[in-house]
């Protein structure tokens, strides 16, 4: 636990992408197996055990400590587990620490009501640091800004390998992952999954300078509607199911409509995440507004109700796999036509296909671009119709090409108490936009908004700022950069009030993007590209 | 007889005044914060130790360390005076004592007809290689420090903390280490830590922390091999190494001419995590000055005394606890006490080299 412990901390106050990776790369180097496993699991959301609730957290504490100064140290602390861990009386048990993974091993088996006593018997054993990782791990809440492709990375330089075949792996062997281990430990040979259900690390587009637009030969692309959901990648075979986000992880559980439908495929699938009109028929699917799709991400488990009213649709627009047949080093012609042909074959349920959009160069697609107006529709996709299916985001291959509204991914980075009916709620937001500093992407201040959220999601926000802050000044808190804001603003001006040099006309809280990861977050020079003048912010 | 010459009760010959404790008596002031013609100083922390006091009374090493800091006119006339040495002023008694919270501290002890009160500045009770240990002294009243008294303040083992620095040393041999200590207590008592811990390489120092290392070698504390960050050979030869400098000079542009500077800091506050956060901390380091929570129930405990007095810090919290153990407490609320370490300032303040924590 020592290990783990230290590299919790470590983490949670170093901020640069680097500094982490070398810390991680440290644990990996040192800590023994299978706890390194397990470490890594829990960085990368992995391990799947039953959550302890905080009241359970301050029932133990309770029979411990005085209960005024245990108020008084939370409200000076801030944070439960860290008061807990701070305030745990001191025992002689030191020598009697479980170790990561007995903790993981005995809890992952233990029943609830055995909970308690567990607990109660570790925070004696430990130090404090390690009754810190102990209640962060238990409550699954990290917290320490490291996404799980983050810690692939890291373990692809550790083992020297890499950082695709990680993600290749990842899914197909469970914590503590021995076989990677033994893999990259050089001890046996790269270990083959027992099934093709892992995830493929997606191919990402470029946005589109449309600039650039007539350098690119029109008859080479191939167009398709950008679909206004989230990005998923479903892997089948033998009657088993797995559907996974972009970033990799695996959302199954919350979407069983799509898992039965898929029961009886053999193949790996890449589509949008969508949700269709109530009883929609499998021709001419209404989709809904991205809102209804939110409902259905933001919950692990999903209720009948709301598998009626909010059935999930996958429009797919590539094919991975077909059986164990891997199709990715084919063109996107030939993997279209291969899609094509396993569609009409099995029209599967719930799923159906991203028409092509047929077009006559540029000038041709552009108009067509501004006359969209379904809602579900964002704009286009340009994939080149020689493309193998690259994992990452390779240059050239594919574009996104939104609609005209301007509109920015951000990072919320603070919030602010609001006033009148809304003084109890975190409801103005400041966010930024990526740019590139010395110690790697920083988050550069773009703008405030303070509406565009509906009452219930202000709830939801609220909850995440109180959640993920990590600095207090007065009324403002600073939160960890984990939230994505789309930004629909009318226009964009430079202005020497900002420090990012730019200031967004309007701007309003489009769209939470929950499923997106903050590091995806649009750059700075993305929205100095908007400016009239098209840019570059000058410096001062 | 009796009836007329009620015993005094402590308060009525000792309070707070001029920022400090007045002794009626004695015509004496402890750690006034205010210019004062007599002054009894515990310790050489700005917040206790302050210029242009008629007569100061304190240890030779305070002295010496008012006179370094605030020049030697710093007092009209400085009387040195030995812990465990009693001197009579006025219709006190008064003797010094060690405080073990750096070089020269002392709680002075005051007894006026047969009340004895044991005003501690402030303290900790753990070893520190730079000074003499806390001595306990039985009394009346015990007036105390609360700087972090919640339960929450539990300091580690300091080897285990410098364990830490030079871990991350190890981790990060590409990057600077700008270490935040209070120049006086805490940066000398660092370097002796990494000295017991083997690290002898230079360690490189920030000009405000200059004088007061030459002092404390002065007084026989070794510090190994010490040199101002001005007089490195390059930039490139601070990689890896470890520089000292006050608390803000991590987000000051000081710290621009550190290679990638890896910003650590020595203080008590490291405990809290939200503290160090908002210092931009990377590698908080919790090693304390101060007595830590068990530290100072255990010290009301060993002063025997009936009644503490607090002066600052945490009062309720101790109050409570005190409370607890049958000991009358209260706060008397000095202001002025531990307030530059109390509220975190933004990382562009100006150098505040004086406070301890």
């Amino acid at each position: 636990m020592r290990d783990f412990a230290a590299l919790i901390e470590g983490l949670a106050f170093t901020p640069s992408r680097n500094g982490k990776i070398r810390l991680i790369v440290d644990y990996l180097a040192h800590a023994p197996d299978p706890a390194r496993g397990y470490g890594l699991a829990a960085l990368t959301g992995g391990l799947r055990f039953a959550q302890v609730k905080p009241a359970a957290i301050r029932d133990l504490i309770a029979t411990r400590t005085d209960p005024d100064l245990f108020a008084w140290s939370y409200d000076y602390v801030g944070d439960l587990a860290e008061t807990v861990s701070l305030m745990w009386p001191a025992t002689d048990r030191c020598g009697q620490a479980p170790t990561l993974a007995q903790v993981v091993e005995r809890f992952g088996a233990a029943r609830r009501a055995e909970v308690p006593a567990l607990l109660e018997d570790w925070l004696s054993a430990l130090d404090e640091s390690g009754r810190y990782a102990l209640l962060k791990l238990v409550t699954g809440g990290m917290r320490v800004g490291v996404s799980a492709r983050l810690a692939k990375l890291a373990l692809a330089e550790w083992g020297q390998v890499n950082v695709n075949d990680i993600e290749e792996l990842w899914h197909g062997f469970e914590p503590p992952y021995e076989e990677i281990f033994d893999w990259l430990s050089g001890c046996t040979g790269r270990p083959v999954p027992a099934t093709g259900l892992g995830f493929r690390p997606l191919m990402l587009a470029n946005p589109l300078d449309e600039a650039e637009l007539a350098r690119l030969p029109a008859s080479a692309f191939r167009a398709e509607y950008k679909w206004d959901g989230a990005r998923v990648q479903l892997a089948a075979e033998n009657g088993r199911v797995r559907l996974y986000s972009r970033a990799g992880d695996e959302i199954s559980a919350a979407f069983p409509d799509i898992a039965d439908a898929a029961l009886g495929l053999h193949a790996v699938l890449d589509g949008e995440l969508l949700v269709a009109a109530p009883g929609a028929g499998p021709v001419d699917v209404a989709i809904r507004p991205f809102n209804d799709l939110q409902q259905r991400l933001n919950r692990k488990k999903v209720t009948a109700a709301m598998l009626r009213s909010h059935p999930a649709h996958l429009r797919l627009y590539d094919i991975l796999f077909e059986g164990q047949e891997d199709l990715r080093p084919l063109s996107f012609g030939l993997r279209r036509q291969r899609l094509e042909d396993w569609y009409r074959r099995l029209r599967p349920a719930r799923m159906d296909l991203s028409p092509l959009v047929p077009f006559d160069g540029w000038p041709a697609l552009a108009t067509l671009r501004d006359s969209l107006r379904d809602a579900a529709v964002e704009g286009l996709m340009l994939k080149h119709a020689d493309s193998a299916y690259l994992p990452g985001r390779p240059k050239g291959h594919w574009f996104k090409w939104k609609r005209a509204a301007l509109t920015l991914d951000c990072v919320l980075m603070y919030a602010q108490r609001g006033h009148g009916k809304r003084s109890s709620f975190y409801s103005d937001f400041t966010f930024g936009a990526w740019q590139d500093g010395p110690d790697g992407p920083f988050l550069a201040p773009v703008g405030k908004a303070y509406f565009g959220f509906t009452d219930a999601e202000l709830v939801d926000l609220d909850r995440w700022v109180r959640r993920n802050t990590v600095n207090r000044f007065g009324p403002v808190r600073e939160v960890a950069p984990g939230l994505v804001l789309e930004i629909a603003f009318d226009s964009v001006q430079r202005s020497k009030r900002h420090k990012s040099g730019l200031a967004m006309r309007f701007p309003r809280i489009f769209r939470i993007r929950w499923d997106k990861p903050a590091a995806e977050a649009d750059r700075l020079e993305t929205l100095a590209a908007m400016l009239p003048d098209g840019g570059p912010i000058r410096a001062d | 007889m009796t009836a007329l010459v009620q015993r005094q009760k402590p308060e009525d010959w000792i309070a707070p005044a001029g920022g400090g404790l007045a002794v009626g008596p004695g015509g004496f002031h402890i750690d006034p914060s205010r210019p004062v013609d007599r002054a009894v100083v515990t310790h050489g922390h700005a917040d206790h130790a302050r210029a242009g006091h008629g007569h100061v009374l304190a240890t030779p090493e305070t002295i010496a360390i008012m006179k370094s800091r605030y020049g030697p006119e710093a007092a009209g006339r400085f009387q040195p005076l030995s812990c465990g040495e009693p001197l009579t002023i006025g219709d006190t008694r008064l003797s010094l004592h060690p405080a073990g919270h750096i070089l020269g501290s002392a709680m002075a002890v005051v007894e006026h007809r047969g009340c004895r009160v044991a005003v501690s500045g402030d303290y900790k009770r753990r070893r520190d290689p730079t000074c003499p240990a806390f001595e306990p002294v039985a009394c009346d009243v015990f007036v105390t420090e609360a700087t972090f008294a919640l339960p929450v303040f539990r300091h580690p083992d300091d080897a285990a903390e410098v364990g830490r620095l030079l871990t991350s040393l190890r981790l990060f041999p590409d990057r600077a280490h700008l270490v935040g200590v209070y120049a006086l207590g805490k940066c000398q008592r660092l370097i002796r830590l990494l000295r017991e811990a083997g690290h002898d390489r230079t360690i490189w120092l920030h000009g405000a922390l200059l004088a007061l290392c030459d002092l404390y070698t002065a007084h026989g504390v070794d510090l190994g091999p010490c040199r101002p960050v001005a007089e490195a050979p390059s930039r490139e030869a601070l990689r890896g190494e470890i520089v000292l400098a006050p608390p803000s000079a991590g987000g000051d542009s000081w710290a621009r001419r550190l290679p990638d500077p890896r910003i650590a800091m020595a203080s008590g506050w490291m405990r809290v995590r939200a503290r160090a956060r908002q210092r931009r901390v990377e590698l908080p380091l919790v090693i304390s000055d101060h007595a830590d929570w068990d530290e100072l129930l255990q010290t009301i405990d060993d002063m025997q005394a009936p009644e503490v007095w607090i002066t600052h810090g945490r009062e309720e919290a101790l109050m409570h606890a005190a409370a607890a153990k049958g000991v009358r407490a209260r706060a008397l609320a000095l202001v002025g006490r531990g307030e530059e370490d109390e509220e975190a300032a933004p990382a562009t303040e100006p150098a505040a080299p004086d406070t301890d924590a």
